[in-house]
């Protein structure tokens, strides 16, 4: 692998991994933030509450995931080198 | 630490290894088919063996001596069946999902075991050449072939419930979506497979950096999330699973 193809992928690596967690992030907090204040509006309802989020909290966590493999790929298995 | 060397790494199949971290421990399989040379990666087959094998030796013990009042290791068993069941339930419905229970539920439970066998089994003490044990998931191709197998499971699915008319939920509501619709049915694979495949390699890329860095107490914290995520990971690949074959059994009626 030559350094420019080098450099390119890790920063290319940095900015896939970093840009994806910016929007499940948001989409995490927002969803817990919901899910607390439905807790603290209704605590009998915490154990379907806690189920449900955290499903869709791993939903939203494969989207960073999707990054981290495009990241893994280019350092890793580099189609480019 | 051969998991983080592998900078160097050769395409085994054309088709669908090409993503790999790490060197492998690869087994040739001979012209037996007639189809000609080709590898596999042999420390996958070792840990998917090693998982089966522990899920049959659990369930042939537990439902060796079936007792009217469980106790113990049958009480167990029948808690994970009550799991897997309602996974299938809740997705499914309630009139047909009974036979798709053994799906959902080797689905669960093999993810499940496999998963935490990556965490949990010291894989370190057998010595192979090459390459080391580790989570049979963390290989893109396991996670691609259960993948597949739910695709094929609700085409299945779909088209034994509604014959030939199943094909034509792709141009529904409009036969405009037609391209998307089409599109979905290999979304939905990719992302299954990705999802387990990402979540299981990152968390064992993570604890290994960290035991790389301070070997002692400090991976700790990280593994248990390891484990966590690996059962919630199980979970919706199972509950997806469950979910897509139920949209496929859904009536038009409704």
């Amino acid at each position: 692998m030559d350094s420019l193809t080098a450099a390119a992928s890790v920063v290319a690596a940095a900015l896939a991994v970093g840009l994806a967690a910016i929007g499940p992030g948001l989409g995490q907090g927002n969803a817990s933030g919901q899910a607390l204040e439905g807790i603290a509006r209704q605590p009998e309802a915490e154990g379907k509450i806690r189920g449900t989020l955290l499903l869709s909290l791993a939903f939203m966590e494969a989207l960073t995931i999707y990054g981290l493999v495009v990241a893994l790929v280019l350092l890793f298995a580099n189609p480019f080198s | 630490m051969t998991l983080l060397d592998g900078l160097n790494v050769t395409l085994a199949f054309p088709l669908a290894a090409e993503l790999e971290v790490g060197e492998h421990f690869y087994w040739e399989i001979g012209n037996y088919w007639e189809i000609g040379n080709y590898t596999v990666h042999g420390q996958v087959f070792i840990t998917s063996w090693v998982v089966i094998a522990l899920l049959l030796v659990i369930s042939f013990l537990g439902t060796r001596n079936l007792q009217r009042v469980p106790s113990g290791f049958q009480n167990f068993l029948e808690y994970a069946l009550d799991f897997v069941r309602d996974i299938a339930k809740a997705q499914i419905g309630e009139k047909e999902y009974r036979p798709w229970v053994p799906f959902v539920g080797t689905l669960f439970l093999f993810i499940f075991v496999a998963n935490w066998s990556g965490a949990l089994i010291p894989w370190k003490l057998i010595e192979i050449p090459e390459s080391e044990l580790a989570a049979p998931t963390n290989d893109i191709n396991t996670t691609v072939a259960l993948a597949l197998l739910t695709s094929l499971a609700y085409f299945y699915a779909g088209i034994s419930k509604r014959g030939i008319g199943y094909f034509k939920k792709y141009i529904e509501p409009t036969p405009i979506l037609l391209p998307i619709n089409i599109l979905e049915e290999f979304t939905k694979p990719l992302s299954l497979s990705f999802r387990l495949f990402g979540n299981i390699l990152a968390d064992e890329l993570v604890v290994a950096v960290l035991v790389f860095l301070v070997p002692l107490f400090v991976p700790l914290p990280v593994m248990a999330l390891g484990l966590f995520t690996s059962a919630i990971q199980a979970l919706i690949f199972a509950t997806l699973a469950g979910a897509y074959i139920g949209e496929s059994l859904e009536s038009e009626e409704e």
